[in-house]
């Protein structure tokens, strides 16, 4: 169960990229929100909505053009601002972090087990026997021991995702990220991950961020829901929250912003998100003509 | 400007279109210099980071030497491109004994075919044609094989998990082709004036221990260094070059073809322009 500690705490996070035109285009727009220790928060959105940004911020990939990003990891003794940090002190807190990228992101040129190996290999002082054991039992937790020593190019794309997951909790992180863990799998093999997420969650007692647009997935995980639209947060709250705008009637709510989360979960063409020529808030944005 | 026509003011219009024309032009330029500038400013930042790192790897006692790793690009970099270098400069020993055979024998002075080939390939032609078969056989598939790295998410995957692309992937392909390029410059350095001997004696019928002296009276250290030095610094270049076009991809499948192209390109016009600058200094300071 969600603890009342905080882990992540965004504040007014801008990102703006710069254009050819001059003017940058801002991508995240003042998001604020918490992340709970130990809870399963899904950041949900359409195309464009700066869920992917969000992300890359969020773990150093990208620095934030205006805004804070405090981390409070167990080992800190108060919550520090990866924007400001210095390269070796944002390696600290990534080292407290785990991510499970789209594509598993595993290096091409290692086997599955030295995949998982290099981060305890590189940032642990245990010799090689523990390593092999650890190594063991990280892929033992993802059901992928069978295929230690194959070629990331041998793996199918499930497969791919469960390697990622062991090496991205090899060094038993406490915050796991997640981008869009059942883009391009089947509806047997996503669910597979699903349960895969909540029982390392469960294991590991980590918390778990992950970036979707599948709603089936995101109800399954989910203990708190977030909704992205235009690079603001829409709406945040706890799953019953969104279950109930959900399985509501869109006559029935009464703000436009319930009735676009409510066309955006039930994956519907009409309603808020696009006008009357079909046209998406990001189209016309982009000037999709 | 008006959008009505003026007809008495056509003249002035004209001038203007001249002016405006010779401005725009100019500013093209003044673009493709600033681009040229950034593009070797990019490659001195990348220049530095690398050794910083070289030195945290080799000296520092907080990161770990991945010797296995520049083993494998020593393999792959060096190893794998002796035959192609041996045939290229055996070659060119040949080309270089038959060329100058007919000119030299005008003279009465064939035996100094041996000299010629000593100094062309020691000095020149050994350095710079395996660092040129090397900017299209390592330089190229380094530049592929990171350009494929960043487009698969690895080099943000190994960002994430603190470790940094430096270290990881530039210090190992960096010092490997440095190592190689001196390392096969002396292989082609003996393998070109073999192929001149090979020529002078069996075509041109040159004693083979006349060769061999006139090889050894023509050649002096300094020959053999300054050559070898260039091999280092083409190293330099290419790697470099390579790994910073891989790193620069964008752009799917096409973004890592374009960076292998322009890879090979950057660095044959950098190697060349690189050795015209050496050897002007060398010739200046008289070594």
């Amino acid at each position: 169960m969600p603890g009342n500690d905080v882990v992540i705490s965004i504040k007014d996070m801008v990102k703006e990229f710069p254009t050819a035109s001059g003017t940058p285009a801002r991508v995240l727009d003042g998001v604020t929100l918490d992340v709970q220790r130990g809870e399963t928060l899904v950041i949900m959105g359409g195309s464009g909505c700066g869920k992917s940004t969000m992300l890359n911020c969020l773990i150093g990939e990208y620095e934030i053009s205006q805004g804070r990003i405090l981390y409070q990891t167990k080992e800190m003794d108060k919550p520090g601002d990866i924007a400001q940090m210095s390269e070796v002190k944002l390696n600290q807190v990534r080292k407290r972090i785990g991510i499970l990228f789209q594509s598993g992101a595993l290096f091409n040129s290692m086997t599955v087990a030295e995949n998982v190996a290099l981060p305890l290999q590189e940032h642990s002082e245990v010799d090689d026997a523990v390593i092999d054991v650890v190594v063991t039992m990280k892929l033992q937790q993802v059901k992928m021991l069978p295929h230690r020593d194959k070629m990331p190019a041998q793996l199918s794309g499930g497969q791919k995702k469960r390697a990622g997951l062991a090496r991205a909790t090899a060094l038993d992180p406490e915050i796991l990220f997640y981008d869009e863990p059942s883009a391009g799998l089947d509806p047997v093999t996503s669910a597979a991950i699903d349960e895969l997420m909540m029982d390392l969650s469960k294991k590991l007692n980590v918390t778990s961020v992950v970036v979707t647009h599948e709603m089936d997935s995101a109800f399954r995980i989910a203990d708190r829901m977030v909704m992205l639209e235009k690079g603001r947060v829409l709406s945040i709250g706890p799953r019953s929250q969104f279950e109930s705008i959900r399985d509501a009637a869109p006559e029935s709510l009464k703000t436009v912003d319930e009735r676009l989360i409510n066309q955006f979960l039930n994956g519907s063409s009409e309603g808020p998100l696009t006008d009357a020529e079909g046209m998406s808030e990001f189209e016309k944005l982009i000037g999709v003509q | 400007m008006s959008d009505s026509p003026a007809p008495r003011g056509e003249g002035r219009a004209g001038l203007h279109s001249a002016v405006e024309l010779i401005g725009r032009t100019a500013a093209r330029r003044w673009g493709d210099v600033h681009e040229q500038v950034s593009y070797i400013g990019a490659l001195a930042i990348l220049v530095k980071l690398t050794l910083i790192w070289c030195w945290r790897g080799l000296l520092g006692s907080q990161v770990r030497f991945r010797w296995n790793a520049l083993l494998d690009q020593l393999v792959r970099v060096g190893v794998r491109a002796i035959p192609i270098v041996v045939l290229v400069e055996v070659f060119i020993g040949i080309i270089l004994a038959l060329q100058m055979a007919p000119t030299l024998a005008s003279y009465g002075q064939l035996e100094k075919v041996a000299d010629i080939i000593a100094i062309a390939i020691v000095r020149e032609l050994g350095p710079l044609l395996t660092a040129i078969v090397l900017s299209g056989f390592a330089g190229a598939s380094i530049a592929a094989e990171m350009g494929s790295m960043v487009e698969s998410e690895e080099v943000k995957a190994l960002r994430a998990h603190a470790l940094n692309p430096y270290h990881f992937l530039v210090v190992p392909r960096f010092l490997a082709t440095v190592i190689a390029l001196v390392g096969l410059s002396v292989v082609a350095d003996v393998v070109g004036v073999f192929g001149g001997l090979l020529t002078s004696v069996l075509v041109l019928d040159v004693s083979f221990w006349g060769y061999i002296d006139a090889t050894q009276a023509a050649l002096s250290l300094q020959d053999y260094l300054t050559g070898l030095f260039k091999a280092g610094v083409f190293g330099v270049l290419i790697s470099m070059i390579a790994c910073h076009e891989g790193l620069s991809v964008r752009g799917g499948a096409e973004g890592v073809g374009r960076a292998t192209t322009s890879t090979v390109v950057k660095c044959i016009v950098a190697l060349i322009g690189t050795d015209a600058v050496f050897t002007a200094m060398f010739y200046v300071w008289g070594i």
